[in-house]
């Protein structure tokens, strides 16, 4: 792609300090893995964090050098793009408890030797956003111009907003929700079970011996995958589409979407490390920041000093808009700086990742205002 | 004066304001810029929000024909909603919204009583189409359109106190002959209204 940035480079960092996590444990020494975009200005006012999303990692942009396949958000995030690298230095980290570099389960743990596996401790959203601003510090960066995510990274941009009002400017929040529903949750669960009970699992310690839940990582995978995709959005791609043309009155796979999702679950589970994924179903499910106030999120709200701007997907139903509402009109009656938008697009919550052009001004003109 | 130069007397200096259908933003700007108002806008159409959020102006996608309850009782000093009302669905019902939301209200109207649009209808016999009513009656957004008497009916029955009141011709100006005759001279009206 020609509008790509090139030859893009992951650097690492062991962060100082030890991160105090909300569960009661430390952890000290963190690694992390990170890429930047674009170019740092003189008083360093021109930074904009990326906060991945459950599955994804610090290649959100750009083509490393062999390869062809651009990062996670490159639809978004280039030159003259909706997150324009030509005015912006954009940092994008794998967080803690990630599977790409960063400090996590399958790390090795110093004090035993071996990798962590099922004794990393719980992280949560706040966990994450503190690490984050300790990366911040050792980057430079006392204020970020804007801090960014979809679906689980909307979460962290809000969480930042709330947790350090005097270090953002501006928050995007993209396909997020205030908390999980019921749902989310239960999808969350039926993922997890297909993982912990893959008899590869061994109670999680799975690297020790050599293996991997492979099978209960894929199901999972194909269970997150159709909350990702609208109905409409599977008609379009698949319909009832047979791949041979006729049925075979068989187990295999006979229509398009079902080779589709086990592909898709295969390249996962060949690529993503299961505690990490049961690690990250769970910080989605503890995210409420109204908990601590009683379940009113206004009050959660109360210290926010950034803009923030909050979008939604039409045929979104993992998040849908209600969900982004409930924050819109938390913000609104804190009386924060508050603007949303509604986007029409057919691709369910995987929109955020598709750069549609009422989205792609929208946050243009909320970043360069 | 015209109309902006009145919204500018009635709002306050340092207050908060809702823009219902807000547009481009061009009237909360203007109030940011010049009284410091904290503004916040509502708009239904894409390309104005984005216009919008270019002028650093907070606006919300809503639909006011959905309903206004996600806003607090005078949770607004002045809630403004400028040729708004006779596009909605439910315009009485959006017009006790407006005045639970606010403490004080701004509401424009079209007047459909204008001499130039009974003319038309009289001379014609067909549903009028004026400069300030450009549409056909099939084809137009204005489903609800009202005189100023219907409209100042309205307010009593609704209970709703009208503290001030303006009038102005077709080119947007205040003078003698429509404070003298509003109804038939007056092409649009401009209300502050509270309950």
């Amino acid at each position: 792609m020609s509008n790509s940035l090139e030859a893009i480079e992951v650097n690492k960092i062991t962060l100082d300090g030890k991160l105090e996590l909300e569960c009661g444990q430390d952890i000290e020494n963190i690694d992390l893995v990170y890429e930047t975009y674009g170019t740092l200005n003189s008083d360093a006012s021109n930074a904009i964090l990326i906060c991945h999303a459950l599955s994804g990692n610090h290649h959100a942009a750009g083509i490393y050098q062999n390869e062809e396949r651009p990062g996670w958000w490159d639809a978004l995030i280039g030159p003259e793009k909706a997150i324009n690298t030509n005015k912006f230095f954009v940092v994008c980290p794998n967080n803690i408890g990630g599977c790409h570099g960063s400090t996590g389960p399958s790390s090795i743990n110093k004090q035993t030797g071996k990798s962590y596996g099922p004794d990393f401790p719980i992280i949560t959203v706040a966990d994450w956003v503190r690490c984050q601003s300790m990366l911040s510090d050792s980057l430079g960066i006392k204020v970020w111009h804007a801090v960014i995510g979809g679906s689980l990274g909307g979460m962290q941009a809000l969480e930042w907003s709330c947790l350090f009002p005097k270090r953002i400017k501006k928050a995007g929040i993209i396909a997020a929700a205030p908390k999980l529903s019921a749902q989310n949750i239960a999808f969350n669960e039926v993922a997890r079970q297909a993982i912990v009970n893959d008899p590869d699992f061994v109670s999680g310690r799975y690297l020790d011996v050599g293996k991997s839940p492979k099978q209960g990582l894929k199901l999972a995978r194909m269970i997150g995958h159709i909350t990702y995709l609208s109905e409409e959005a599977m008609r379009n791609k698949f319909g009832r589409e047979l791949k041979e043309g006729k049925l075979k009155f068989g187990f295999d796979a006979e229509f398009e979407v079902e080779s589709y999702l086990r592909y898709q679950g295969d390249v996962f589970s060949e690529s993503f490390d299961a505690n990490t994924y049961l690690l990250m179903t769970k910080i989605l499910d503890y995210f409420d920041p109204a908990d601590k106030f009683e379940g009113e999120l206004d009050k959660a709200f109360k210290e926010i000093e950034a803009q923030l701007l909050v979008v939604s997907f039409s045929t979104d139903w993992r998040f849908s808009p209600e969900r982004s509402k409930e924050i819109v009109n938390a913000l609104i009656k804190a009386k924060k700086d508050v603007s949303y938008m509604e986007i029409d697009s057919p691709h369910g919550h995987d929109s955020f990742l598709f750069a549609d052009k009422e989205y792609v001004n929208g946050l243009a003109s909320f970043l360069e205002n | 004066m015209d109309a902006l130069e009145v919204i500018k007397n009635w709002v306050k200096k340092d207050s908060e304001v809702l823009d219902l259908g807000c547009g481009k933003g061009e009237i909360l700007k203007i109030l940011s810029e010049e009284l410091n108002t904290t503004s916040l806008g509502i708009e239904i159409d894409q390309e104005n929000i984005t216009l919008c959020i270019q002028s650093g102006l907070n606006v919300i996608q809503q639909n006011i024909d959905e309903g206004l309850s996600n806003f607090g009782d005078k949770s607004f000093d002045m809630v403004i909603m400028s040729q708004t009302i006779q596009v909605l669905k439910e315009p009485k019902k959006a017009l006790l919204e407006v005045t639970r939301i606010g403490k004080e209200c701004i509401v424009t109207i079209p007047n459909f009583g204008y001499w130039s649009t009974r003319v038309n209808l009289l001379i014609s016999g067909k549903m009028p189409v004026t400069g300030s009513l450009p549409n056909a009656w099939h084809d137009t957004p204005n489903i609800h359109l009202c005189t100023i008497k219907d409209f100042e009916l309205l307010c009593i029955e609704c209970g709703i106190n009208i503290i001030e009141k303006r009038f102005f011709d077709s080119s947007g100006i205040e003078n003698s002959l429509t404070r003298l005759l509003p109804n038939l001279l007056g092409s649009t009206a401009m209300y502050k209204i509270s309950k």
